[in-house]
């Protein structure tokens, strides 16, 4: 399980993004962070895995302080993947093999090659393993990206907006292939999205910031027409139709 | 690294993947037969006609004439390692260089680096008056081109640090501090007398003539312990293309690599500026050439930036000593001349790529 507690983190000069966020996940959840524009989720994200040093708070994984221990430690516990995906000149499994960076000492061994072919089989691009990142479509991008999260065997993983370049059919695609590693593999997913409907169909855990603050935190429930209100300022019913939540903005 | 690990077996049945590592490996062998020719025929240069194999023995100091041995291993073996140390040396920094600022047009040279090693020298011939008397057993001119080196290297290190100027930025703070120094050179330049002047020029025009084995050495020592760092760190480097947050998230302290590398980077051109002048262009252009077949993969990228840096220097002295022979040409001039066209196509045409 993942206890976040009292997590508060502040850019230099400016008011506090977060104030004493707390809340937690268990193993094998997807997990959404949801909230308005500014409202410090993907600071939040950052915080986790020491991108942003927290001014203040505790995450906590299996009893120990990850903001106790140094970057490469917090690593092979933790992957994150960033919004925006680099155009490199290097081949996709070079990039996999990045994953493996945590664990290396003078060179890769053939556990970390056998690993990221199992990465790369997983997240089916090892057929895609010659190319250059730079030739890839975007969502084959944010595939060859998760497969590197995956190559560093975390437990949590960090995904900021990874559907925000995407079409329709990678968003769906790269968001069920992450639900099913949660749900296979017990690895704890948290994702910053601003689709709710695409995080109502995907996640099972919400979390909903208002002013840097946790305004609710549970299931698919805290999702009311309230909360619509209070956290994003429109007024929306969440409906039913054939079994699905969705979230249906009024005119 | 650690090719012999690699399970080639299991790289069977993607052909594109066992192409392109087989073409980056072959690209790099390729560099080092170029190198050995390049080495043969800087040999073999000169006013003194001597087949290869005497040369070679020469080299050992058992050629049949004693005076092969001594031109081989008093003159041309001198300058050519010296060349090509200097030019590893200034192609692998280029290389460290671009990747730690993310910048394709990072180097030595665009950083102000050799320009403040280019006061430094102006600042030991003109105003010390140290240059034409071989002043301090004629350490004068290198110890000060190398403190010049450094407080430009200081300059860029404390923006780095303490302005929190970006990498990208740097680059451009870069161009600014090499105008502020050439200024400053032309201003010193402005008061001096002929001679004075004639040993700036010389100076600034480069030469690999001048050093000793003593030289070679520290050089070879620099160069050697910059390489060792660079190469441990070669997959920190390639983190560093997927973006800075994602090389934090997979555990690299990049302040840190930062730093260290652009420190070490500015001490190992610095040295060898303050030896052999201003060559430019060659910590440009040498990491672009490999990338454009080997991609932007350090554990390739960065041994063939030093073995090109080493093959343009060596073929750039050749060009230099044998184009109107027995009149040597200046190599600082020809590694601009030739370096001049190439960056302006990589520039125009190959830059985005190679970014």
């Amino acid at each position: 399980m993942l206890t976040v507690e009292r997590l508060s983190y502040h850019y230099k000069g400016g008011p506090a993004v977060l104030d004493q966020v707390s809340f937690s996940v268990e193993d094998g959840q997807f997990m959404a962070i949801l909230g308005n524009n500014g409202v410090g989720k993907s600071t939040m994200l950052k915080c986790f895995n020491k991108i942003l040093r927290p001014d203040a708070g505790r995450i906590l994984m299996d009893g120990e302080d990850l903001l106790q221990l140094p970057g490469r430690e917090i690593a092979k516990r933790m992957a994150f993947v960033a919004q925006t995906v680099p155009s490199t000149q290097m081949t996709v499994h070079d990039i996999v093999m990045l994953g493996r960076r945590p664990y290396m000492t003078w060179g890769f061994t053939e556990e970390d090659h056998k690993i990221v072919h199992e990465a790369m089989d997983q997240l089916s691009v090892s057929h895609l393993r010659g190319r250059f990142l730079s030739q890839l479509s975007g969502g084959e991008r944010q595939k060859v990206m998760l497969a590197r999260a995956l190559a560093q065997q975390p437990k949590v993983l960090l995904l900021d907006e990874p559907t925000s370049s995407l079409d329709i059919q990678n968003q769906y695609q790269v968001l069920r292939i992450v639900r099913d590693i949660c749900r296979n593999q017990h690895i704890t997913a948290i994702v910053v999205i601003h689709d709710l409907n695409l995080a109502l169909r995907f996640c099972d855990r919400f979390l909903l910031l208002r002013q840097g603050r946790v305004y609710r935190c549970g299931g698919r429930e805290i999702l009311d027409r309230q909360a619509l209100q209070e956290v994003y300022h429109v007024d929306a019913q969440v409906v039913a139709v054939n079994g699905q939540t969705i979230v249906l903005v009024d005119e | 690294m650690c090719l012999h690990r690699l399970p080639l077996a299991n790289n069977g049945y993607d052909p594109a993947y066992r192409r392109n590592r087989l073409r980056s490996i072959a690209f790099l062998v390729g560099l080092g037969v170029l190198l050995i020719a390049a080495f043969l025929l800087s040999l073999g240069a000169g006013s003194y006609n001597t087949p290869v194999t005497d040369l070679v023995r020469g080299i050992f100091g058992r050629a049949a004439d004693d005076k092969i041995n001594l031109v081989v291993r008093n003159n041309r073996l001198p300058r050519i390692c010296t060349a090509i140390i200097a030019g590893a040396g200034l192609g692998i920094t280029g290389c460290v260089f671009q990747a730690i600022l993310r910048n394709p047009l990072a180097s030595a040279s665009t950083l102000g680096v050799s320009q403040g090693a280019s006061f430094g020298a102006a600042f030991a011939i003109i105003v010390l008056n140290l240059g034409a008397a071989g002043g301090l057993g004629g350490m004068a001119v290198p110890l000060c081109a190398f403190a010049g080196s450094m407080a430009v290297a200081l300059v860029i290190l404390g923006l780095s640090r303490f302005r929190r100027v970006s990498a990208e930025g740097i680059v451009l703070a870069g161009v600014a501090i090499s105008s502020v120094f050439t200024g400053a050179t032309t201003l010193m330049q402005y008061f001096a007398d002929e001679i004075q002047l004639s040993t700036l020029v010389f100076w600034t025009f480069g030469s690999l003539e001048n050093t000793s084995w003593g030289d070679v050495g520290k050089m070879a020592v620099v160069f050697l312990a910059a390489t060792l760092y660079f190469l441990l760190h070669r997959w920190d480097f390639n983190a560093l293309l997927s973006g800075e947050e994602t090389a934090i998230s997979l555990g690299i302290n990049v302040k840190r690599l930062t730093m260290v590398n652009m420190l070490l980077c500015c001490f190992a051109a610095a040295v060898i500026v303050s030896y052999i002048g201003l060559i430019n262009f060659i910590g440009l252009v040498a990491p672009h050439i490999v990338r454009l077949v080997v991609g932007n993969n350090h554990v390739y990228l960065l041994p063939g930036s030093a073995i090109a840096g080493a093959v343009l220097l060596l073929l750039g002295d050749l060009v230099a000593r044998v184009v109107i022979s027995p009149v040597i040409l200046p190599i600082g001039a020809i590694t601009s001349f030739l370096g001049g066209p190439l960056f302006l196509y990589l520039l125009f045409k190959g830059g985005k790529k190679a970014c």
